[in-house]
């Protein structure tokens, strides 16, 4: 048995904090290797060792049984190993081709000789299934055919040690298990390949080895074939988990939103919710079941007030809310976790106690005659980062852009459920969160259900849906494709209303 | 981690590095280095040390007159830039906030202190209407606020030159001389620095710092602007109100580059002028705003630094270097300040093989 990788007794001293712990990693030539750990457990950085991108404090890395000084990204590269980061680094006016050579480019006559590269970019896309068509532009492919162009980069420069870094967390379902099947193609011609994730499934269905840190410790290595994901996940989080949403039955009030009869158009001007009508009461978690792209995020827009509606009607509480603007919604008492952190649910330039009062910035207590308040809003962020388990470095004042993806998360649900809103609209809550941190957020929605607020909860998790919900619609093409009881249905049911294989009675729209 | 005091020395060092290029230009074209300090000290301190003299007041109150415009025009592009607005219309909006004040110094005769109170009015409220039509079409049309204020400098200008000749009194070039009432010329300020051209408009300036910053820092309509301008979408998201944040925003910065256009036409000529070509307050606005980033301190900084470079420079074409050389040398130090973000790395880099070197003699 030969070693592609290993890391040995590895340890990393930041200022003020040691993010590794004396780690050792080894990963076996040919097999899928698994590195679990909270957001926060010290996995990037262990990663980043790797690359050549930090130097460990004490340790050793040896990579095909030769020790190794890894100085810088290119000692890496050389190496033989390759990173797929989360956030795609592609050029996206460049065709595949032009972002795969960049850097290396061949040349012919002194000119960029993309034909030639071309062919090698095809020949492998074939090699390893990945189906990339080497002279399309980023800007006009998918996020999965995305990262496939990332995979290639690496295969490329004949790295034969593949790092993926949480590379399911931007894939729909459909493309997760795609990128599977990839992986254990890339194996199977002999590529060694580690896996930074939090997901117990997907551990479960492709590795072989999973090695697990806890808050920069080492834990300790299984095989995965002899573990279950319960075993996995008390090894990450250090005490037994609960995978099943523990809640009583909902007790459904009056109809606090009413969506009638909705039409509204997407990006492309074509109608991406149509005729859509649904109720959630006081009390219960209606969860909307789809798969990605079939108006939910217009469905949400049009809720939220981030975009036009072209007919139909919204009310809250009985109050027709269709032509109120974002704000008059808020204060009417509609709360929103958003879907893309980034770009609408957080400020990553502000100080992170600056991202609390984003909604009440201009009002009592955090501002008085038009001037902050500042000790209030160092008191509301020493709540909130208390009550939440919000991780940062410097507490209220780090910039949030520097907080992890999970942390960022969690910043923002503090901020939305701590105001207690009685419509909370909820996407993808928990997107990038480890399962400890999955487990709190479920709780807490749950909780405001039993406070008696209504909960609208957008996810493309199926296990989430069924877990959280009471009641649990189904979107198929802007349709609203059947509501059915939680605890009356299964996945395989919602499988086949989400694709549209089985129509519902109420599905208003024909094809 | 002491990040300020950081900043500071990587500021320091940045015109350190700077001076160092221009004595290296100096020397490269044959002259004598000791002519960029002389020039520097002279210009700012009136120390002359070729002559010996010391200190001259005058000389330091010139220095702090040619700064204080550029100050204000740091204010106003700084100002727009955290709303994540390009005030390149700065030059425009100096034009018609000192014609404004102008045209209300000749025009509207009033009692007292009243006077100069109204002209200062004025110049900061033609800014602000000069920076509100690309702020408008900004927001009501997502018409680039670039295009726009680039195309509102040309109207400033002859728009300005138009009323300033139309005004009673008015030759080709100039208006009258404006009454006393109206000016902002202080007896006091001058008597204190050996009789300079330093006048009132320095209150401005430095009221207007105070009002940046405590606008930008401590205020909730700062905050928005600060959301606003980091990232638009998510300050619509959380309900903010975008374009009117923009519309504000672009007034406001405006009113500052009006108000440059005041002291300049108040406190130094105590007229109107007409300008043949723009005087560039506010292109050396986008300098001193961008390097001092946009933070009220900084932009003081930046705007002095700059108007040391710009009364260095007479200095250094009277030793006997040609003016084009002068400019290099002030754009170079220019460049490296602007360059502190690299310096920054560079710095990094070097620490960063230190730190390694030193350990890896540890561990042998």
């Amino acid at each position: 048995m030969t070693y592609a990788v290993e890391m040995l007794n590895i340890t990393k001293d930041f200022p003020g904090i040691r993010a590794n712990d004396n780690v050792t990693v080894k990963v076996e030539k040919g097999t899928i290797h698994a590195l679990l750990g909270e957001n926060g457990a010290g996995k990037s950085t262990l990663m980043s060792i790797l690359f050549g991108l930090y130097q460990p404090t004490s340790g050793t890395i040896r990579i095909n049984e030769k020790e190794v000084n890894i100085t810088d990204p290119n000692v890496a590269t050389a190496l033989g190993i390759g990173m797929v980061h989360q956030h795609f680094k592609l050029i996206e006016c460049f065709t595949v081709t032009e972002n795969i050579i960049l850097g290396m480019e061949p040349t012919k006559h002194g000119m960029v000789d993309t034909k030639s590269a071309a062919a090698k970019i095809k020949e492998l896309s074939e090699l390893y299934g990945l189906n990339v068509e080497p002279n399309s532009l980023i800007s006009d492919i998918s996020v999965g055919m995305q990262q496939r162009v990332e995979i290639l980069k690496m295969l490329y420069r004949n790295a034969d040690i593949l790092i993926f870094d949480e590379p399911t967390a931007v894939l729909t379902p459909q493309e997760i298990e795609d990128l599977m099947e990839i992986m254990k193609r890339l194996v199977k011609e002999g590529k060694s390949i580690l896996l930074i994730t939090h997901k117990l499934k997907e551990i479960k269905a492709v590795a072989d080895k999973c090695s697990v840190l806890r808050r920069g410790k080492y834990i300790g290595t299984v095989d995965v074939k002899d573990t279950d994901e319960e075993k996995m996940a008390e090894m990450m989080v250090g005490r037994e988990v609960s995978f099943t949403v523990d809640k009583k039955d909902a007790k459904p009030g009056d109809v606090v939103l009413q969506i009638r009869n909705l039409n509204v158009k997407n990006s492309k001007g074509v109608l991406g919710v149509k005729d859509f009508s649904l109720d959630v009461r006081a009390g219960e978690v209606v969860g909307l079941a789809g798969i990605d792209g079939n108006g939910q995020s217009e469905l949400v827009f049009a809720l939220t007030g981030m975009s036009p509606i072209e007919s139909g009607q919204i009310l809250l509480d009985g109050e027709d809310i269709t032509h109120k603007s974002i704000k008059e919604r808020c204060n009417l008492g509609m709360g929103h976790i958003p879907e893309d952190r980034h770009k609408h649910g957080l400020i990553l330039d502000f100080p992170l106690k600056e991202n609390f009062i984003i909604h009440e910035y201009n009002e009592a207590p955090f501002c008085k005659n038009m001037i902050l308040q500042e000790k209030e809003i160092d008191k509301n962020a020493e709540v909130l980062i208390e009550e939440f388990d919000v991780r940062s470095g410097e507490g209220k004042d780090s910039l949030t852009r520097s907080m992890s993806g999970g942390n960022q998360q969690k910043a923002i649900v503090a901020r939305e459920i701590h105001r207690s809103p009685k419509l909370l609209i909820v996407v993808q809550p928990t997107r990038g969160l480890d399962v400890g941190a999955i487990e709190y957020i479920h709780k807490r929605i749950i909780e405001e259900r039993d406070k008696g607020k209504a909960i609208l909860m957008v996810s493309l998790e199926l296990d989430e849906v069924l877990d959280v919900s009471d009641r649990i619609a189904v979107i198929f093409d802007g349709c609203l494709n059947g509501v059915m009881d939680a605890k009356a249905t299964n996945e395989n049911e919602l499988g086949l209303l989400m694709s549209g294989s089985l129509r519902k009675d109420g599905a208003a729209c024909e094809q | 981690m002491n990040s300020k005091k950081d900043t500071l020395l990587i500021s320091l060092l940045a015109v350190f590095i700077g001076i160092l290029l221009g004595v290296v230009i100096l020397i490269a074209s044959g002259h004598s280095p000791m002519i960029l300090f002389n020039a520097l000290l002279r210009g700012t301190f009136g120390i002359n040390l070729t002559m010996g003299t010391g200190l001259n007041l005058r000389y330091l109150g010139e220095f702090i007159v040619f700064s204080m415009p550029i100050i204000l025009t740091g204010l106003s592009v700084g100002f727009a830039y955290r709303t994540g607005l390009f005030n390149i219309g700065a030059e425009g909006q100096v034009m018609v906030g000192g014609m404004a004040s102008v045209v209300v110094a000749i025009m509207v005769p009033l009692p007292g202190v009243l006077h100069v109170i109204a002209c200062v009015a004025a110049g900061a409220l033609a800014g602000a209407l000069w920076g509100f039509i690309p702020g408008l079409l900004k927001s009501k049309f997502n018409v680039h606020e670039v295009v726009v204020c680039i195309m509102l400098n040309y109207t400033g200008m002859y728009f300005s030159n138009w009323v300033v000749r139309a005004l009673p009194g008015s030759t080709e070039s100039k208006t009258a001389m404006i009454p006393a009432s109206a000016s902002l010329n202080s007896d006091f300020l001058s008597g204190l620095t050996g009789n300079s051209r330093l006048n009132w408009g320095i209150l401005i300036v430095i009221a207007s710092v105070l009002l940046y910053w405590f606008i930008i820092e401590k205020t909730s309509f700062g905050y928005s602007l600060r959301a606003t301008g980091f990232n638009k979408e998510g300050a619509r998201y959380a309900g903010l109100k975008v374009d009117r944040n923009i519309i504000t925003s672009m007034m406001i910065s405006g009113a500052f580059a009006g108000l440059a256009g005041t002291i300049v036409a108040l406190g130094v000529f105590n007229q109107g002028r007409t300008l043949a070509a723009f005087e560039n307050y506010g292109f050396d606005g986008i300098a001193v705003g961008l390097v001092g980033a946009c933070n009220a301190i900084g932009i003081v900084l930046a705007g002095l630094l700059f108007g040391m470079l710009k009364v260095a420079q007479p200095i250094m074409q009277i030793a006997g270097v040609p003016k084009q050389i002068g400019e290099i040398i002030s754009s170079s130090i220019v460049l490296f300040v602007a360059m502190q973000y690299g310096i920054k790395i560079i710095i990094g880099r070097i620490a960063k093989r230190r730190l390694e070197k030193k350990e890896g003699s540890v561990s042998q």
